[in-house]
């Protein structure tokens, strides 16, 4: 018998995965860490959308999950090349280095 | 008939391709578009024309399409050619067309920057386009269209040589003062709408009975307020002279030709309003009277030759107006187009004396010049012979005859003597201007360079000028009717026919040394009286303690522009507001997903009504 996890517990899980992901996109400088947290915070999203599937046991949920997953690997794919391309540029990962664009 | 179009179109299409070229055709290319698609639209004109008169009906329209329709205006662009439309559009195809190839060649030497030949023929073109609207046109929206795009085409081309900051000045002078009259004739053409409800010109005529006398006078006197604008008369006459700052053929087209005698084409045109109202028509005749005395005494005294025939046009548009006036109609129209003929004549021969010397204009610093340079010579004293109204041999004796003497027998001596006064002293400045110019000693040596594009158009105007009367007394009669057949055999008739020649004879005793006038003329009183008439009548003097003074002194205290504050402070907040927008954008990614966090936290207190 399979043990009931209260949904809950899952989407409080979830939110202290987002909030950790947060914390690390707001407080790392380095590019790596940076995409890293944003990872943790998407899969703290695709969590959110499986115990929402799984309490009302439909599969939508897990349709998003996948969908997610895509996204974050496209997301992965052109992050790196930037990631590439602020390193040759800039000769280093620290991404306040890259404020150019300022007004 | 049908192609009665083609001849605005002609010019048009001229301007068109030397605009869009950009003067980078050569410049014999320029000249053959220039000059050929006035000489195109001479020829379609006198074909049309010939039409006209042998189909003996009184109008012929061609409605091309409606310009646009809003509400009761549905202004038409309407090719309306009667009469006095065929008559205008002759003078302007026709000695437009000459003056334009005297221009080829007046100008090949002439111009001072390699563009030059290419820009001044695209204005002429659309000077031309720009009349021949005016005067075809069947709405009064229509004509004035062209009446500013005349007006257009003479600033631009008064400032031709635009290196000289002071002819920038003088066109800028034309344009302004000429403003003044548009201004007076857009309200008169608003006036005419409110009455119409249309601005059909044939539509108003025949219910300009059902008018207001109080109503008809302001119209008349505003349309005349445009007229007396265009066409140099007191008291907006200042500009003409400072026009002169133009190119030689273009005094000769628009300065003397044509434009200026646009006012006296309006109120011919508009005579059925004018008969509503005796008190305007009153108003134009003395407008005409004053004019041309002072502009007769005036040209008496001015040294520029230019200047001098700048007067002299003046006085004879002054004699149209008083022919309008006293309801000579016709009269005024024949001297239209003798003036047109003879002064055209004039002007190109005194522009083949000028580039003789090397842009002398002072005819005290000519002199002798009768045998060197015999084509400029013989076309002056023709011109000049019209110009005084030599009797009997001259078209200038014919239409000034015919004004005079309806003047004389519609509204008595004061028209008629002022009339005959203004005739002697045109004969003593006429015969002032070739003594001085042509015979004494040479002062200055002449390079006779004259081309056979320059000396056939005078060739031709000196036929025109002496035949013009007899064409007007036979055709313009039967085409406009009320040229009077006058009798010379009355007193009234010989005094306008013996006072011209005293003229002459005085002039000539003076201006020859013959009778020794110079304690007169050195005299304190006569020295005044000189520089008063050289400078116009102190007009130029009066306006500019009156407008231009007070205006600058105001321009000068307003130099902040207090009306201009509230959008100036607009503008400053808005870029103090964008200042602070720009300071958030730091370029620092993590600033931004750090705002992006806060707002979303925002967002979730407010949607969980925390806050």
């Amino acid at each position: 018998m399979a043990i009931e996890i209260p949904v809950f517990h899952v989407l409080a899980l979830a939110g202290i995965l987002f909030l950790l992901g947060l914390a690390g996109v707001l407080v790392r400088r380095n590019i790596m860490f940076l995409l890293m947290s944003l990872e943790v915070m998407m899969n703290a999203a695709g969590l959110a959308f499986i115990a929402a599937g799984a309490r009302w046991g439909e599969p939508d949920g897990q349709v998003m999950f996948m969908l997610i997953l895509a996204v974050a690997a496209a997301e992965v794919a052109v992050a790196l090349g930037i990631v590439v391309q602020i390193s040759r540029r800039f000769d280093t990962l620290d991404i306040d280095a890259a404020s150019d664009l300022n007004g | 008939m049908e192609l009665l179009w083609l001849v605005p179109a002609l010019p048009l299409a001229g301007f068109l391709i030397l605009f869009v070229t950009q003067g980078k055709l050569p410049d014999r290319v320029v000249a053959l578009v220039g000059a050929g698609s006035v000489g195109l639209a001479a020829i379609v004109a006198l074909g049309v024309g010939f039409q006209f008169v042998q189909g003996g009906e009184p109008s012929y329209a061609q409605h091309l399409w409606t310009w646009m329709a809003v509400g009761d205006l549905r202004p038409s662009i309407t090719l309306y050619m009667d009469s006095l439309a065929l008559v205008m559009t002759g003078v302007i195809t026709g000695v437009g067309f000459l003056i334009h190839v005297f221009a080829t060649g007046y100008m090949w030497e002439d111009h001072e920057e390699p563009k030059g030949y290419s820009r001044f023929f695209a204005y002429m073109n659309l000077f031309v386009f720009a009349m021949l609207m005016l005067v075809l046109g069947d709405n009064l929206l229509v004509l004035f269209l062209g009446w500013e795009g005349v007006g257009l085409c003479s600033y631009l081309l008064i400032g031709f040589y635009h290196r000289d900051p002071a002819n920038g000045y003088a066109a800028r002078k034309a344009f302004v003062v000429t403003r003044v009259g548009d201004t007076l004739m857009a309200l008169g053409l608003f006036l005419l709408f409110w009455q119409f409800k249309t601005l059909e010109v044939q539509e108003i005529l025949s219910a300009a009975n059902t008018l207001e006398p109080g109503m008809a006078t302001a119209i008349g006197l505003l349309l005349l307020g445009g007229a007396v604008g265009k066409s140099a008369q007191v008291p907006l006459q200042t500009w003409l002279p400072d026009a002169m700052a133009g190119p030689t053929p273009v005094s000769a087209l628009i300065h003397a030709a044509t434009m200026v005698t646009a006012g006296v084409y309006l109120i011919a045109r508009m005579q059925d309003v004018y008969l509503m109202s005796p008190d305007a028509q009153r108003v134009v005749a003395v407008v005409g009277l004053v004019t041309l005395l002072i502009s007769s005494f005036s040209a008496l005294t001015q040294t520029d030759i230019k200047r001098i025939l700048a007067y002299s046009t003046m006085s004879q548009i002054g004699y149209m107006f008083m022919a309008l006036g006293v309801g000579a109609w016709s009269a005024a129209i024949f001297h239209l187009m003798t003036h047109a003929f003879f002064k055209a004549l004039l002007f190109l021969a005194s522009g083949s004396v000028i580039l003789a010397l090397h842009h002398e204009q002072d005819i005290y610093k000519m002199g002798g010049l009768w045998k060197k340079l015999p084509v400029p010579f013989w076309s002056m004293a023709i011109g000049s012979g019209a110009l005084v109204a030599l009797p009997f041999i001259t078209s200038g004796f014919w239409s000034k005859d015919a004004i005079l003497l309806t003047a004389y027998a519609e509204s008595g001596w004061l028209f008629w003597g002022g009339g005959v006064l203004a005739a002697g002293m045109t004969a003593l400045y006429t015969t002032r201007m070739m003594i001085v110019t042509f015979f004494g000693e040479t002062k200055t040596e002449p390079h006779d360079n004259s081309k056979a594009n320059t000396w056939l158009p005078l060739v031709v105007l000196w036929i025109l000028s002496i035949g013009g009367g007899w064409l007007g007394i036979g055709i313009l009669d039967e085409l406009l009717g009320g040229i009077r057949e006058v009798s010379h055999a009355s007193p009234v008739a010989l005094t306008t026919m013996v006072v011209p020649l005293l003229g002459i004879l005085v002039g000539w005793l003076v201006f020859s040394g013959r009778m020794n006038v110079a304690g007169l003329v050195e005299s304190g009183a006569g020295d005044a009286l000189r520089r008063f008439w050289q400078s116009g009548w102190g007009f130029d003097w009066v306006y500019d303690r009156l407008f231009v003074k007070p205006f600058v002194a105001a321009a000068k205290l307003n130099k902040n522009d207090v009306v201009d504050l509230a959008y100036r402070i607009t503008a400053a907040v808005l870029r103090g507001l964008h200042y602070v927008g720009a300071l958030t954008q730091t370029g620092r990614l993590r600033w931004y997903a750090a705002n992006m966090a806060i707002g979303l936290v925002l967002v979730f207190l407010i949607v969980l009504e925390v806050l």
